[in-house]
C-alpha cells in the first residue's frame, strides 16, 4: 500500500505546499508588492539651481556654469572604437579599461563616471561623436562659476558630501553637493534650497514611459535663494592686490550697520583652484602650505596682539572711570621706570611732559602704562578688582569672544582677567606693574583684525557697535539673525577726545603717511612685538605692522583693521595699506599713485623666508 | 502497426501537455520580449527557437506513437549506449554555456545531452527492472542499477553540472515502487536529514544532534520489542557521524563559494538580497508582487526589467506568478499535480514490469524537476539550475520531457496489447 501510494502522497502534499506558499507569498504578505514597486517606479531627485551671490552693489560675484561627465551605463555598451574614445577623451587605454571595469563591477544597470568635467574643448567634440559610442552620455552638472578670483574664504566652496556629512545630515544622499566654509557653509540651506522628487513609471524594457500615478507622490523642490553679500567687491579685489606678497589680514566695516565692507585674508587663492576635477589635489595642496597656510582666514582666526591701537581703548575706558581727564600729563624721560629695575622704553624726547592727546598721537608708552595702572589700582588694595572692571569695559567692546557674526570660523582672542593672573601668580601677587604690557596692547591680550575692525567702528560710532556680518539680504527671505545694536560700557562724551587724538595721528603723528587729502582720518598705528619658538628657543621675529582707522570722522562710513605680519613699524604698511583702502571706498579713485605702487609692488617674501633659513637673522630692519 | 491507436490514446493527458507546452511558450515569450522581437517565429529569439523545437518534439511524438511498442524495450540498451557516448563526447566537443560544458552547439541552436539521457535511463532501468531475473533484494541487481544511474550522474557532475545530475535520484521513487527495501528509504530519507542537519549546525552540535536522535530511537525501539542488539545503532551511528563529517568537509572545501551561498540562503543562515540571495529575493519579489489575478500578460514589470536573473529559463515560473497572479500559479501546479498523478495511476495499471516502471519513471521525473524548479522559485529549495518540465525555455529539455510523454502515451494506448 505504502509503496503504491508513495509518490502520489508525496505530489499531493508537494503541490499543497506549494499552494500554502503562493497564498502566503501573494494574497497575504503585501510587501511584496511594495518591493516590486521599488524596482519598476524610480524616483529622480530634482535640484534647485544654487542660489547667487551678489556684493553689496548688486554686483554678481558667484553664479552656476554648466559640466559635463561622461557617463556609462555598461548594459548598454556595443562594440566601440576604443582607440578613437582614448583619444577624444584624452585617456590612456589601459585606464579607460580599468574604468569600464569599474563601472561593470558597481553595476550593469546603472551610470557610472568614467570622465568627471570634461574640458570644454572636449565636450564639443564628444557632443559630435557620442552617438558612435552606445552606453555612453554626456550628464550635464553644475558648478560654481566666479566672477573674479577673490574673497576665496570669505565664499568658501561647494564638494560632494562625505560619509560624515550623510551621518550628520539626513537631508543628504551620496553624491550630492554641499557648502563647504564661508558664507557657502553658513547659507547652505538657503542657497542649495530644498530638492524635489519625482517619480516616473518604468515600462517593460526598464524605460521610463511617464509620471508615476499622475505624480501624486511628487515633492515639489523649492527655490534656492540668492545672497546678496555686505561686501564691497571692488573694495575686497583691491585689499588683496594690496596685500599680495604679504601676510595679514584685513577688515573694513560699515559702523553705522555692521556691515562688512572687505574681509581679506593674504595669502588667498584663487576659487577656481576648488572647483571642477583637481578640487582635491589643489584642496591637497593649500592644506600641505603650513608656512603661508592660505586656507587660514587671517581675517577671523589670527590672533595677534592688538598693539598700540590698544591704547585708545586704555584711554577710553581711564576716561570713564574718572582715573584721568583729558588734561592729565605724565612725564616722559625717554620712557619710566615702572618697578625697581624694571624700565619700559618710549620714543618721546627726553624731558616729554604729554596730555591725553599727546599721548595718543605721540603713542607715548609711559602715558599709558600710568594710566592703566591707575585702572588697575583704582579699587585700592585689590589689584582683582581693578582688573576685573578693566576686562568687562574691554570685553564690552566685542573682544576676547565670538563676536557672533555669520560665517562658520572664527577665534574668541583672548581679554585676561583677574582670575587668569591669579592662577599663574599664586595668592594674588601680581601688581599693576605686573600686567603694565596690557596697557600698551602687547601682554597677554589677543585680538583677530575682525575684533580690531569692530572695535573702531565703536570708537567711531561713538560707543555703539552693530554686530558685524557679511550677508545683508537674503532674496525673498529674512535673514537668519537679527544684528542689534551693541552699546559699550564706555558714555559717549569720552570718545570725543580719543578721537581728537586719532585724527592728530594722521594729520601730525605717527601715521602721517595715511593721510587722504579732502577726507578727516582718524587712525591709530600699532607695531606689534611677536615671537615664535625655532627648535624651543623664543626667538622674536619683525614686528607686526598694525593699523586701525576710520574715516570721515564726523560722519564715519568706513572702519577698518589692518595686520601686515612681519612688517615692521605700523606706518610702514598698515596705515598707507588702511589709507589706500579708504581712499578707494570714499573717492573711488587713487590720487597717490606713488603710494598705490609702493604698497603694490611691496613684498615681505624675503622676512617670512628668515625664520626657516636655519641661519641667525636680525629683525626690525 | 497501431491501426486503432488514435481512439485508445490518454486524449485528456495530451491536453495537459498541450496546455503546459502552450503556457510554457507563451511566458517564454513574455519573460524575453523586447525591442527586437518583431515576430514570434524569429529564429533569433528564444521563443521561435522554442516553438521550432515544440513542431520538433511534436513530430517525433507522431513517430513514437506510431512505432511498434515492443521497439523501445529493444531499443533500451542501444539509446542508453548512444547518450553515454553523446555525454562522453562533450569533453572534446562541447561548447561551454556560463561555467558548464553542458550543450553540443549547432548553427544557431544547441543541444544539451544531459536532457536526453534522461529518456534513455528511464528506458534502461525499466528494461532491466522488466528482465525476468531481477530481483531487488538480490545486491548484483542492485549493484547493476545503481551503476545505470550513476554513470550519466556521474558523467554529468564532470560538466560540471550537479543540478542535472541530482534529477537520477528521481529514480528511486519506481525501484520503491517495485519492492526496494524500505531500509533503503530510510536511509534516504535519513541522509537528506543529516545532511540538512550538518550544514545548519555546526559539526559539533550536529553530531549531539545525531547522538541523541539514535539514543531516543534506542530507548524506543528497546520498549517495544525486548531484545534489541547494540551494534546496529552503534553502526549507524559511526556511519551517521562519518557522512556528516564528509559532508561537512564537501561542503566547506570542494563546494565552491556559490553553492554554499544558495544553500545558506535557503537555510536562512544569510540573508543578502542584493548579492547572493539576489536571484530567489527577486523572483519572490516577483511573484509576491502578482497577488490574484496577476499584472496581466506581458504586463511584469519585474520580468520585463529583468530583475530575475534566468527568467525565461531556471526562473519562468516567476513570469507565471508575476503575470498570472495567484490563479495562473495554482493553475500550473494542479496541472503538474493531475499530470503525474494520471501517469501514475496508468503506470499502475500496467501487467508488464517494463510498461510500469517506465512510466512510474516518467512521474517521477516530471515530480523531481516540479519540486526543484517551483521549490526554488518560491525560496523553499537551493538554487539548483533545473528547467520546468514543458514550461522552461529550452529546446533539449522541451524534447526530452516531449519524448518521455509519447513513449509513455504509446505504452498506455497499448496496455492491453502485445504483452
Amino acid at each position: 500500500m505504502i509503496r503504491k501510494y508513495f509518490l502520489i502522497g508525496v505530489t499531493l502534499i508537494t503541490s499543497l505546499v506549494f499552494v500554502f506558499k503562493l497564498i502566503s507569498l501573494q494574497l497575504i504578505n503585501s510587501s511584496y508588492k511594495l518591493l516590486s514597486d521599488n524596482n519598476a517606479v524610480v524616483e529622480k531627485l530634482i535640484f534647485p539651481e544654487r542660489g547667487y551671490i551678489y556684493d553689496r552693489n548688486q554686483k554678481l560675484m558667484v553664479s552656476n556654469q554648466p559640466v559635463y561627465d561622461l557617463m556609462l551605463i555598461p548594459e548598454n555598451l556595443k562594440v566601440f572604437d576604443t582607440l578613437e574614445l582614448c583619444q577624444m577623451i584624452g585617456t590612456e587605454k589601459t585606464e579607460l579599461e580599468v574604468k569600464l571595469k569599474q563601472a561593470k563591477r558597481f553595476s550593469v544597470k546603472l551610470p557610472s563616471i568614467i570622465v568627471s568635467q570634461v574640458s570644454k574643448k572636449d565636450h564639443a567634440s564628444i557632443q559630435e561623436k557620442i552617438w558612435k559610442f552606445k552606453g555612453f552620455y554626456l550628464q550635464k552638472k553644475s558648478i560654481r562659476k566666479y566672477q573674479d578670483p577673490i574673497a576665496a574664504n570669505l565664499l568658501g566652496y561647494v564638494s560632494e558630501v562625505s560619509k560624515k556629512d550623510l551621518k550628520k545630515n539626513q537631508y543628504y544622499t551620496l553624491g550630492e553637493l554641499i557648502g563647504r566654509q564661508g558664507v557657502e557653509e553658513f547659507y547652505e540651506s538657503q542657497l542649495r534650497g530644498v530638492k524635489g522628487k519625482k517619480f516616473f513609471q518604468k515600462d517593460r524594457f526598464n524605460r521610463i514611459i511617464g509620471p508615476y500615478e499622475y505624480g501624486k507622490y511628487d515633492e515639489e523642490s523649492k527655490g534656492a535663494k540668492n545672497l546678496t553679500l555686505s561686501i564691497d567687491s571692488e573694495l575686497q579685489k583691491y585689499g588683496e592686490l594690496l596685500m599680495q606678497n604679504k601676510r595679514g589680514g584685513i577688515v573694513s566695516i560699515e559702523p553705522k550697520t555692521g556691515e562688512v565692507l572687505t574681509l581679506i585674508s593674504a595669502p588667498g587663492y584663487d576659487p577656481n583652484l576648488l572647483l571642477g576635477r583637481e578640487r582635491s589635489e589643489n584642496y591637497r595642496k593649500l592644506a600641505l602650505d603650513t608656512l603661508a597656510k592660505p586656507l587660514f582666514d587671517r581675517g577671523l582666526q589670527a590672533q595677534y596682539p592688538p598693539g598700540s591701537p590698544f591704547k585708545t581703548l586704555n584711554a577710553l575706558i581711564a576716561l570713564q572711570e574718572k582715573v584721568i581727564t583729558p588734561n592729565t600729563t605724565y612725564l616722559c624721560n625717554h620712557g619710566h621706570r615702572y618697578a625697581r629695575g624694571m624700565f619700559m622704553e618710549c620714543h618721546c624726547a627726553y624731558g616729554s611732559q604729554n596730555n591725553l592727546i599727546e599721548g595718543i598721537y605721540k603713542s607715548c608708552n609711559t602715558y599709558f602704562a600710568n594710566t592703566y595702572r591707575k585702572i588697575i589700582d583704582k579699587a585700592g588694595e585689590s589689584t582683582a578688582g581693578g582688573m576685573d572692571i578693566w576686562n568687562k569695559h574691554v570685553k564690552s567692546f566685542g573682544l576676547g569672544n565670538f563676536l557672533g557674526y555669520d560665517l562658520p570660523t572664527g577665534k574668541k582672542g583672548f581679554i585676561p582677567d583677574a582670575s587668569y593672573y591669579d592662577f599663574w601668580y599664586k595668592n594674588g601677587k601680581w601688581r599693576s606693574a605686573t600686567v603694565v604690557s596690557n596697557a600698551i596692547g602687547q601682554g597677554e591680550i589677543l585680538t583677530t583684525p575682525i575684533q580690531m575692525a569692530n572695535f573702531t567702528a565703536a570708537i567711531a560710532n561713538r560707543g555703539y557697535f552693530y554686530t558685524p556680518h557679511f550677508v545683508k539680504s537674503i532674496s525673498g527671505d529674512l535673514l537668519p539673525k537679527n544684528y542689534s545694536k551693541n552699546t559699550t560700557s564706555i558714555d559717549s562724551i569720552h570718545f570725543e577726545t580719543v578721537i581728537e587724538g586719532m585724527h592728530k595721528v594722521v594729520e601730525i603723528g605717527t601715521a602721517r603717511i595715511a593721510k587722504i587729502p579732502g577726507i578727516a582720518v582718524c587712525g591709530k598705528t600699532g607695531t606689534v612685538e611677536n615671537f615664535i619658538k625655532i627648535d624651543g628657543v623664543k626667538t622674536q621675529l619683525t614686528d607686526h605692522s598694525m593699523f586701525i582707522a576710520f574715516a570721515p570722522k564726523d560722519d564715519p562710513k568706513i572702519a577698518i583693521a589692518v595686520f601686515v605680519e612681519n612688517g615692521y613699524w605700523g606706518g610702514r604698511w598698515a596705515a598707507p595699506i588702511a589709507s589706500l583702502m579708504i581712499e578707494k571706498y570714499l573717492n573711488k579713485e587713487i590720487k597717490r599713485k606713488w603710494l598705490e605702487t609702493r604698497m603694490i609692488e611691496g613684498t615681505l617674501l624675503e622676512e617670512y623666508k628668515k625664520p626657516y633659513s636655519g641661519k641667525p637673522f636680525s629683525v626690525n630692519e | 502497426m497501431n491501426n486503432n491507436i488514435i481512439a485508445r490514446l490518454d486524449w485528456l493527458l495530451i491536453l495537459m501537455y498541450i496546455i503546459l507546452v502552450t503556457f510554457g511558450i507563451t511566458n517564454v515569450y513574455s519573460s524575453t520580449y523586447n525591442d527586437a522581437v518583431t515576430s514570434i517565429f524569429d529564429l533569433t529569439q528564444p521563443v521561435g527557437k522554442q516553438i521550432v523545437f515544440l513542431g520538433l518534439s511534436l513530430f517525433i511524438g507522431g513517430l513514437i506513437l506510431a512505432i511498434n511498442v515492443k521497439f523501445f524495450e529493444q531499443f533500451a540498451m542501444l539509446s542508453y549506449i548512444v547518450g553515454i557516448l553523446l555525454l562522453i563526447g562533450l569533453f572534446v566537443f562541447g561548447k561551454t554555456i556560463s561555467g558548464a560544458t553542458s550543450w553540443y552547439s549547432f548553427g544557431g541552436t544547441s543541444l544539451q545531452p544531459s536532457e536526453l539521457v534522461k529518456v534513455a535511463t528511464a528506458l534502461i532501468i525499466a528494461k532491466s527492472m522488466g528482465l525476468f531475473q531481477t530481483d531487488l533484494k538480490k545486491p548484483t541487481t542492485l549493484l547493476k542499477i545503481g551503476c545505470f544511474l550513476l554513470l550519466p550522474a556521474f558523467l554529468i557532475v564532470l560538466q560540471p553540472d550537479p543540478g542535472s545530475a541530482i534529477i537520477f535520484g528521481a529514480f528511486f521513487f519506481p525501484l520503491f515502487r517495485e519492492g526496494l527495501n524500505y531500509s533503503y528509504l530510510f536511509m534516504f530519507l535519513g541522509l537528506v536529514g543529516l545532511f540538512l542537519i550538518t550544514l545548519s549546525f555546526q559539526i559539533g552540535i550536529a553530531i549531539i544532534i545525531i547522538m541523541a536522535v539514535i539514543a531516543v530511537l534506542f530507548y524506543f525501539i528497546k520498549k517495544l520489542r525486548r531484545k534489541v542488539k547494540v551494534w546496529p545503532f552503534l553502526l549507524v551511528l559511526v556511519i551517521s557521524i562519518g557522512f556528516s563529517y564528509s559532508v561537512d568537509f564537501i561542503f566547506n572545501n570542494i563546494f565552491e563559494q556559490r553553492h554554499r551561498d544558495r544553500i545558506n540562503i535557503v537555510l536562512g543562515k544569510e540573508t543578502d538580497t542584493k548579492g547572493i540571495g539576489y536571484n530567489i529575493n527577486q523572483s519572490k519579489i516577483a511573484i509576491g508582487s502578482g497577488e490574484f489575478s496577476g499584472k496581466g500578460f506581458l504586463k511584469g514589470t519585474q520580468t520585463k526589467g529583468n530583475f530575475v536573473p534566468e527568467q525565461h529559463t531556471d526562473y519562468i515560473f516567476s513570469t507565471i506568478g508575476e503575470e498570472w497572479g495567484f490563479v495562473g500559479g495554482v493553475f500550473v501546479i494542479f496541472l503538474f499535480c493531475g499530470l503525474i498523478m494520471r501517469i501514475i495511476l496508468s503506470a499502475e495499471k500496467q501487467v508488464n514490469t517494463f510498461r510500469r516502471v517506465f512510466s512510474y519513471g516518467v512521474a517521477s521525473l516530471i515530480f523531481v524537476h516540479f519540486l526543484i524548479n517551483i521549490g526554488m522559485s518560491l525560496g523553499m529549495v537551493p538554487t539548483i539550475g533545473i528547467p520546468l518540465p514543458f514550461i522552461s525555455y529550452g529546446g533539449s529539455s522541451l524534447l526530452a520531457f516531449s519524448i518521455l510523454i509519447f513513449i509513455h502515451l504509446n505504452l498506455d494506448a497499448n496496455r492491453l496489447n502485445d504483452w
